[in-house]
């Protein structure tokens, strides 16, 4: 039985040209959540597969994306990361849209045709755009099917994240960690839900909970981890680990490193659950924690905090990673400086784990330019066992492969 | 050093900074930990939020003392891969200023440039300010708070923040 990745998909550029027509165009790519613009005229600007885009809120209050370029000569219409615009104004010149995207002005009109025709020439959208659970995608290929439908059985996974908001409301905290790393996107990918790594890259961060005095038993027989997880192909290069917790979770499974003026917060938080969503229910939110792979570069990992982590390439070689907390919006300030704080331990550019994934990954890319000699890649762990899949195993990382192998075999147009 | 707090001088407190710089460039991190109080935080806002607030906003960095010691022993082993082999890093501080006096501690802010070596690599600068907490402790400069904060929009090629800033 074989399994293996060819390392030409992780060097070439053409590969790359090749997943913007065939993987990037053609699938649900994330642009942000409903949280993070609040009110009628809020935007979020954003590149998102190479396009500058406005992620904001409309007069009618709905949630839209625009195309950033204006209709006249193409400028970006819109030049601050974020704010409240009443409209948007091309600096270059003075075309300007409302909130809407409506063409509402134009300097100097009289001189055009009288065919010009304002109403043709607002703000561009992309061919689709939808959310599912406030998570807000769009779509350049107008024939996609419809995004809960791309969403598969990553749905229920999201649904799982969403319950530990008491109003099923969270939202996106502010503060963004925004960092390039020098490797290949799948190779975040990968590593995002990996847990075969655990051990070895990331000994000091585990070293780190067990001084802070976290417990953590010894693995059963056949498992590397503390804990008993599992690794899941939920449809369309969608993939989890799903995993028994041992490195606490501020929805709610408290240890040491939360503090004990913290217990009490968290053991309120854990009785809501259990009132809200019953015993089973409760103990799934509150005791699994869950790695979540959005097919192709959105991740949720729900551990020890939540964070959104998306991921766009610029080169083979180079990504452009933009991460963000998530929290239940109704959460104390005790329970949301625990839930930042907690982030903090493991994810991020200054956490005690990300930097060791991101050098991982750096040092993959390095070794890569062996290609040509040491073509293939290993993915086998766990392929000739029967049943149930570990974390520890690859069934999710082959997921993930084998979609994306299909779409570059007969995805669209090249 | 005259450490009636009223009475520091500028010079004082670059003297200060500057030993702390050589600690750090030096990767003396253990005689580093001395410089600081047995409360002292340390943070890296997010490049997006960089007056906010650790307890309402995600941070690079936001370490309480036993978070810092925890950073320095990681640092230390030669699993935090990020930064092992150790990175070269050189500190230039300036434009030192002692912005306010309160009792016993002082506010000081200071520009940073920190730049960061490691083999086959692109030099990656490190380009911001320093907002300090200094406290006087047993007749010493002690560090109460330090905060880096960066200039750049955001991280971007910088990539991580695996050394002390």
């Amino acid at each position: 039985m074989r399994f293996q990745v060819h390392r030409s998909t992780l060097v070439d550029p053409h590969i790359l040209e090749l997943e913007q027509r065939r993987i990037f165009e053609m699938c649900w790519i994330y642009v942000g959540h409903e949280s993070e613009v609040r009110a009628p005229g809020d935007f979020k600007t954003r590149t998102i597969c190479g396009r500058p885009v406005i992620l904001c809120r409309d007069n009618k209050n709905n949630v839209r994306v625009f195309l950033n370029t204006c209709r006249h000569r193409g400028t970006v219409v819109c030049r601050e990361p974020e704010g409240n615009a009443k409209h948007y104004v091309c600096f270059y010149h003075g075309w300007t849209y409302d909130r809407d995207g409506n063409l509402y002005a134009v300097p100097g009109q009289s001189a055009y045709p009288p065919n010009f025709n304002k109403g043709e020439f607002g703000l561009k959208e992309p061919p689709r755009v939808a959310s599912y659970r406030g998570f807000v995608f769009l779509n350049f290929d107008a024939d996609a099917i419809a995004l809960e439908e791309y969403l598969a059985g990553a749905r229920e996974y999201i649904d799982l994240v969403i319950d530990q908001s008491p109003s099923q409301q969270m939202e996106v905290l502010q503060g963004t960690q925004e960092y390039d790393i020098r490797a290949n996107w799948k190779l975040l990918v990968e590593n995002s839900f990996d847990d075969y790594h655990l051990l070895t890259t990331h000994s000091t961060w585990l070293n780190y909970l067990k001084s802070s005095g976290v417990e953590m038993k010894r693995p059963e027989k056949g498992h590397l981890l503390p804990a008993h997880g599992v690794g899941k192909d939920l449809g369309n290069g969608h993939a989890v680990i799903d995993n028994v917790n041992f490195r606490g979770r501020p929805v709610a499974r408290w240890i040491p490193i939360y503090g004990e003026a913290a217990k009490p917060e968290l053991e309120r938080i854990r009785a809501e659950l259990v009132a809200r969503l019953g015993e089973a229910r409760a103990t799934r939110v509150a005791d699994t924690n869950r790695n979540l792979v959005i097919f192709p570069n959105l991740v949720l990992n729900d551990g020890s905090s939540v964070t959104i982590r998306t991921f766009h390439p610029f080169a083979p070689d180079r990504m452009r990673v933009r991460a963000w907390a998530f929290g239940p919006t109704e959460e104390t300030p005790t329970a949301r400086a625990v839930r930042l704080d907690s982030f903090l331990t493991f994810y991020g550019p200054g956490g005690f784990a990300t930097p060791d994934d991101i050098e991982a990954l750096e040092s993959v890319q390095a070794g890569l330019a062996t290609y040509r000699e040491v073509p293939w890649s290993i993915m086998t762990r766990g392929i000739a066992k029967e049943g149930e899949q570990l974390n520890t195993d690859e069934l999710h990382l082959r997921a993930f492969w084998v979609q994306w192998d299909k779409l570059m075999r007969t995805g669209g147009a090249e | 050093m005259n450490l009636d707090p009223s009475q520091v001088t500028r010079q004082q407190v670059e003297d200060f900074l500057y030993e702390e710089a050589a600690l750090l460039d030096a990767w003396r991190l253990d005689a580093w930990l001395e410089l600081l109080t047995t409360d002292a935080v340390y943070r890296v806002p997010s490049n997006d939020r960089p007056t906010a607030d650790p307890k309402d906003t995600l941070f690079i960095i936001a370490d309480d003392i036993n978070r810092i010691r925890a950073r320095v022993t990681r640092l230390q082993d030669k699993n935090a891969h990020a930064e092992y082999p150790p990175s070269r890093t050189r500190r230039v501080i300036a434009n030192v200023r002692i912005v306010g006096r309160n009792g016993s501690t002082l506010e000081v802010e200071a520009n940073f440039v920190v730049h960061r070596f490691r083999r086959d690599e692109r030099i990656r600068e490190y380009v911001g300010h320093y907002r300090y907490e200094l406290r006087s402790e047993d007749g010493r400069l002690k560090i109460a708070r330090r905060e880096a904060i960066i200039d750049a929009m955001e991280l971007g090629s910088l990539g991580a923040v695996s050394f002390i800033l």
